[in-house]
């Protein structure tokens, strides 16, 4: 559907105008299928996001701590299914869409193929990829599409939490014992790169970043939240007393300047080939496939039921 | 084998309407209703839910919303600030 000049008008003027664009609206193809991949790579990073955390469940060091994070590997199936059901107002299919990620047709973010090797990893991530996601996300709940800017302002609301318990854990280690202080400087040394990574290619090769821009569904280029993200975090990790590793690092006078980023290594995990790829795709299939008994058991209980109060009335 | 599609409303507080907020899959209403308070109410948003088939909600279309809409259009009469009040004419 191309639209009429006076729909593409209308629908490029209610952007334009900071009005929301809401399910029933005419939109243009692209827009729809943009924001279609966009939501759904989301949601898909949500789930699998679960897992690098999930597995350190049963080995958290303090109930509170296991408590905390039952609650964070929680909200993230939340996020995910938030986003599935923005995802679903613009036409595309909950189940069409797990397919797609089960079978590689899309992708989650790449932060989430790498491993979390210590308890340190764990605080980094919420540190960190928590951290690095906000500001990724704060900025979308101004998103020109309704249902998905609803739904970050969900997100963004639970997700200041998982930033904070992050730090929290973090700053223990760090004035901990001398072994625990290593665990938190080795993690920083893991997850600082593969997190400044989250914001994306460089504007430089960014394609689509500018029919986005024009769009509403971005406001803020991938380097300017990149770097955001730096100005911010530098300072927290001096007060950690932690090493950022970036021998390059240098403060500017206005900003902390990183130095180059690897971007081989990101292109090699945006393919397939990072440390946990597979591993990632193959516990999200299984977990679909022996979970498939339990979906199966429900319908069968609604059946039952719908057929009993039949039966009453 | 997909369930339906269910969409979700909470009431945050005594005295609040409901209010959309997202949609969910499941088979039945019953399941639907707990699947609602484990997704949207898991910080004690809500002291109430509906859940709604998305199949039953009848919605108005947005390319007929100027006609749709048009009858109230002409009718500034309907609010308080058509008329015109004297001075120094209280309570009014």
């Amino acid at each position: 559907m191309t639209g009429t000049g006076a729909q593409q008008d209308r629908f490029q003027a209610l952007v334009d105008a900071d009005e929301r664009i809401e399910p029933r609206d005419w939109m243009p193809d692209g827009y729809r299928r943009t924001l279609v991949r966009q939501i759904a790579q989301h949601a898909h990073s949500e789930i699998i996001g679960m897992q690098p955390e999930g597995g350190w469940i049963t080995r958290a060091p303090s109930l509170r701590r296991k408590a905390i994070l039952v609650a964070k590997v929680q909200d993230e199936a939340g996020h995910g299914l938030y986003l599935y059901s923005a995802a679903e107002t613009l036409g595309a299919d909950r189940a069409e869409l797990l397919d797609a990620l089960h079978t590689g047709r899309q992708k989650y973010s790449t932060i989430f193929n790498y491993p979390a090797t210590s308890w340190a990893d764990v605080a980094a991530i919420g540190w960190l990829v928590d951290g690095a996601a906000i500001l990724n996300q704060v900025p979308l709940t101004r998103c020109s599409y309704g249902p998905y800017a609803r739904a970050m302002t969900r997100i963004c609301k639970e997700e200041s939490f998982h930033q904070r318990q992050g730090f929290e854990a973090m700053n223990v280690l760090a004035r901990g014992t001398d072994a625990q202080r290593q665990m938190a400087q080795d993690a920083l040394g893991r997850w600082w790169w593969p997190a400044l990574m989250m914001f994306g290619p460089s504007d430089a090769n960014s394609p689509n970043s500018a029919q986005s821009m024009r769009w509403g569904i971005k406001r803020f280029s991938n380097d300017e939240l990149r770097q955001r993200f730096v100005d911010a975090t530098v300072p927290q990790a001096e007060f950690l007393g932690l090493q950022v590793p970036d021998p390059e690092m240098t403060w500017d006078g206005e900003h902390h300047r990183y130095g180059p980023i690897d971007w081989t290594e990101f292109e090699v995990v945006m393919r397939g080939d990072g440390p946990c790829n597979r591993q990632r795709m193959a516990t999200r299939v299984r977990a679909h496939e022996e979970g498939a008994w339990v979906r199966e058991a429900a319908a069968a209980y609604a059946r039952k039921r719908a057929a009993s109060a039949e039966a009453a009335a | 084998m997909t369930s339906p599609l269910w969409e979700v409303f909470v009431r945050s507080r005594r005295g609040l309407a409901h209010t959309h907020v997202g949609s969910l899959r499941a088979p039945d209403a019953h399941m639907a209703l707990r699947n609602a308070r484990d997704v949207y109410t898991r910080r004690q948003e809500g002291t109430s839910i509906w859940v709604v088939p998305a199949a039953v909600v009848v919605a108005s279309s947005p390319d007929e919303k100027d006609e749709f809409f048009d009858p109230a259009g002409d009718k500034p009469y309907r609010h308080p600030t058509f008329y015109e009040v004297p001075e120094g004419v209280e309570h009014l």
